[in-house]
């Protein structure tokens, strides 16, 4: 083993020779929620609303993103299941694209892994339906389907739900919002290197 | 250049800071986004329930980690080998920078794409990468700007606080070419948009920093907001990561606290735009080489130091900047250092050892407390603050001061010299005095004097009167 990692862990354990004291247990916070299904749904819509992304609910999210993405060229991820695939839109399957072809594209279709309603997130994971990295990122359009039983209410309940994809050792993305900054004078602004568009499509059951 | 103003020895603090004050322009801006940050901060923090179980919690996270730091870096070490990234250490600063450009040339590019990282920064890594022939291409928008001004940053998190848009749109008018720009901060963003997409595109190699490094998982994760970070984490073939060995925590669970407490606490968002989270390699996701580098750079003196120690369970939020009166009026360019404002002032001089310039910052603080109320993990500034004070203090005692307040320890310690010495001082300061407090500071008081009142010596102390009045009766 390297010299440098052995004498990292001596300075360590000699710095911690006082033998401080144990951290005491982790203190309580709120793990799960308490809404009711309906409000969690609405807290998410209006919370991804708020970072001014587009928010939809609708029973047919696919006829939704039809709508949306009408006359662009659209990148999706190849097991995108077919039911999901709007029958009227040039999809183009993610075969490995180098990011200059991503580049000429207009917008990614895609699922989610799981979202959270108190941030307005959604989280990537590289599951079906949601491709890797790179096609979320380089298109300008991002639109993504979630199924209202995806939503969890906490952030905590969010980490869970990714816990497993975590340990598996996929890539996760979290997105809240489009791109955005707030470098000039700590305003929000929306785009700047990610998708400047982000249209959420939650599928509410009939 | 940013590097090359940082080599000229820096001004001691109050110095830095008057010529601060003398620039109402910059004021100005620093008032206006700190008091803008300030607010969305309150209300997005108010939001929540738990906040202060979560700041608790946030504490107890982070002191898990430091309590058993060695095996959190070796758990952590293991899951990201075994995750398929490579780890490397680095004892300070030199040492990162030699592995980095190793690893760097070895590609074969001459270029790399960089995202905003404090760790990089502190010990620079810029200024290494272009001695060893590589171009570094920053990519945040705020580096972008500060580094077209050819200016350091003066925030943690929002390095061009201290300029605003019109500022920025002479900038850009200027240095980009585009003299078309408005000051419309959505075309000053594309602008940006435009000017870096082909950097991201042909990159082959990105450096980074990361917030956190959960060592059960082997996740590294990186928060952000411009995209300019998924760029670099996903586009290039290889990436390299610098953390600071206090970012490691112990579980993926922790994550859940803390992606509460950074956003809410930092830009006063529910969360930001972009957390990505990865480990190691992902086969046809991403890049196909990691290395992860753990620096020392002085933490684990901080760490030897029980009342300094909790300064590194900083999370980097810059909370404390926004909140404090001192930063608000100076900026972060008086403080001189990476790590400016509260925070700044007690982990600055602890990771460069107490010496010079550092030693100055403890002492930019009226100890009102605010910082440790905003701090989502809690860190008791004000204290650290006053233990680094003693510090500077022990280290030059030999000067005229220690003299002079042992020599006065002596005089107060016994009644006698005690009512001597005031007899003394009300004959000697009566040529100073006016209206009832000392107007006149000479020589070594001068600086004291300034920003302070002192009352004069009473005419007749309370024991003098009640001498006068018992015999009097």
């Amino acid at each position: 083993m390297s010299e440098a990692r052995e004498q990292i862990l001596a300075r360590i354990r000699g710095a911690l020779g006082d033998g401080p004291a144990e951290p005491g247990p982790l203190p309580t916070y709120r793990l799960a929620g308490t809404a009711a299904p309906q409000e969690r749904v609405e807290r998410f819509a209006e919370r991804v609303a708020d970072y001014r992304a587009r928010v939809e609910l609708t029973e047919d999210p696919v006829a939704a993103a039809e709508g949306a993405l009408a006359g662009r060229r659209v990148v999706v991820a190849p097991d995108l299941p077919a039911e999901l695939r709007p029958a009227g839109l040039e999809l183009i399957e993610d075969t490995r694209l180098a990011a200059s072809e991503l580049d000429a594209l207009d917008a990614v279709l895609t699922t989610c892994a799981a979202a959270c309603a108190d941030t307005g997130t959604i989280a990537l994971d590289g599951g079906a339906g949601q491709g890797r990295r790179a096609i979320t990122l380089v298109p300008d359009t991002h639109v993504c389907i979630v199924r209202a039983d995806q939503i969890v209410e906490t952030v905590p309940e969010l980490l869970t739900a990714l816990g497993p994809a975590a340990r598996a050792g996929c890539p996760i993305v979290l997105v809240s919002g489009p791109s955005a900054t707030s470098d000039i004078e700590l305003e929000r602004v929306e785009g700047v290197h990610g998708p400047r568009t982000l249209v959420v499509l939650i599928q509410t059951s009939p | 250049m940013m590097e090359a103003a940082r080599d000229a020895r820096p001004l001691p603090f109050p110095q830095a800071a008057r010529l601060a004050l003398r620039d109402p322009q910059l004021r100005a801006n620093i008032r206006l986004a700190t008091t803008t940050i300030r607010a969305k901060r309150a209300a997005v923090v108010s939001e929540l329930p738990d906040w202060q179980q979560l700041r608790d919690a946030g504490r107890t996270i982070k002191d898990r980690a430091l309590h058993r730091l060695d095996d959190v870096l070796v758990e952590l070490e293991a899951a990201v080998t075994r995750g398929g990234g490579i780890v490397h250490w680095a004892r300070d600063a030199e040492e990162a920078n030699r592995v980095v450009v190793d690893l760097v040339r070895a590609t074969g590019a001459d270029e790399v794409v960089k995202v905003k990282s404090l760790t990089n920064d502190e010990i620079r890594l810029n200024e290494a990468l272009q001695a060893g022939g590589v171009r570094p291409i920053k990519t945040d928008l705020a580096e972008l700007i500060v580094q077209l001004a050819g200016e350091r940053p003066s925030h943690l998190l929002v390095p061009a606080i201290h300029k605003n848009r019109t500022e920025i749109r002479d900038l850009f008018r200027q240095q980009l070419g585009r003299p078309d720009l408005s000051d419309d901060p959505h075309e000053l963003a594309e602008a940006a948009r435009l000017h870096l997409r082909a950097a991201f595109l042909r990159a082959r190699v990105a450096i980074s920093g990361l917030n956190f490094a959960v060592a059960e998982t082997g996740t590294c994760c990186v928060v952000e907001s411009e995209g300019n970070g998924r760029m670099c984490l996903t586009l290039p073939e290889t990436l390299i990561t610098v953390m600071g060995i206090e970012k490691a925590i112990p579980r993926w669970d922790d994550l859940g606290v803390l992606l509460q407490l950074l956003p809410r606490s930092s830009t006063g968002e529910r969360m930001n735009p972009y957390t990505s989270l990865w480990t190691g390699v992902r086969a046809g996701d991403g890049p196909r080489a990691f290395h992860l580098v753990l620096l020392d750079g002085g933490r684990t003196r901080v760490l030897a130091d029980p009342e300094g120690r909790p300064a590194l369970r900083c999370i980097r939020c810059s909370a404390c900047l926004n909140i404090c009166p001192v930063y608000k009026q100076t900026g972060g360019h008086a403080y001189h250092t990476v790590y400016a404002g509260p925070i700044g002032a007690i982990l600055q001089p602890q990771l460069s050892g107490e010496t010079g310039h550092a030693a100055t910052l403890p002492f930019a603080s009226s100890l009102c407390g605010a910082c440790y109320e905003v701090c989502p993990v809690k860190i008791d500034i004000p204290r650290i603050l006053v233990h680094e004070r003693a510090k500077a203090v022990r280290a030059e005692s030999q000067g005229l001061e220690g003299v002079s307040l042992r020599f006065l320890g002596r005089v107060f310690a016994q009644r006698r010299r005690y009512e001597r010495a005031q007899r003394l001082g009300r004959a000697l300061q009566r040529p100073v005095v006016r209206n009832g407090h000392v107007r006149w500071f000479v020589g070594p008081l001068k600086g004291w004097g300034m920003s302070r009142e002192l009352p004069a010596l009473p005419l007749q102390t309370f024991r003098e009167w009640w001498e006068q009045r018992e015999r009097g009766t």
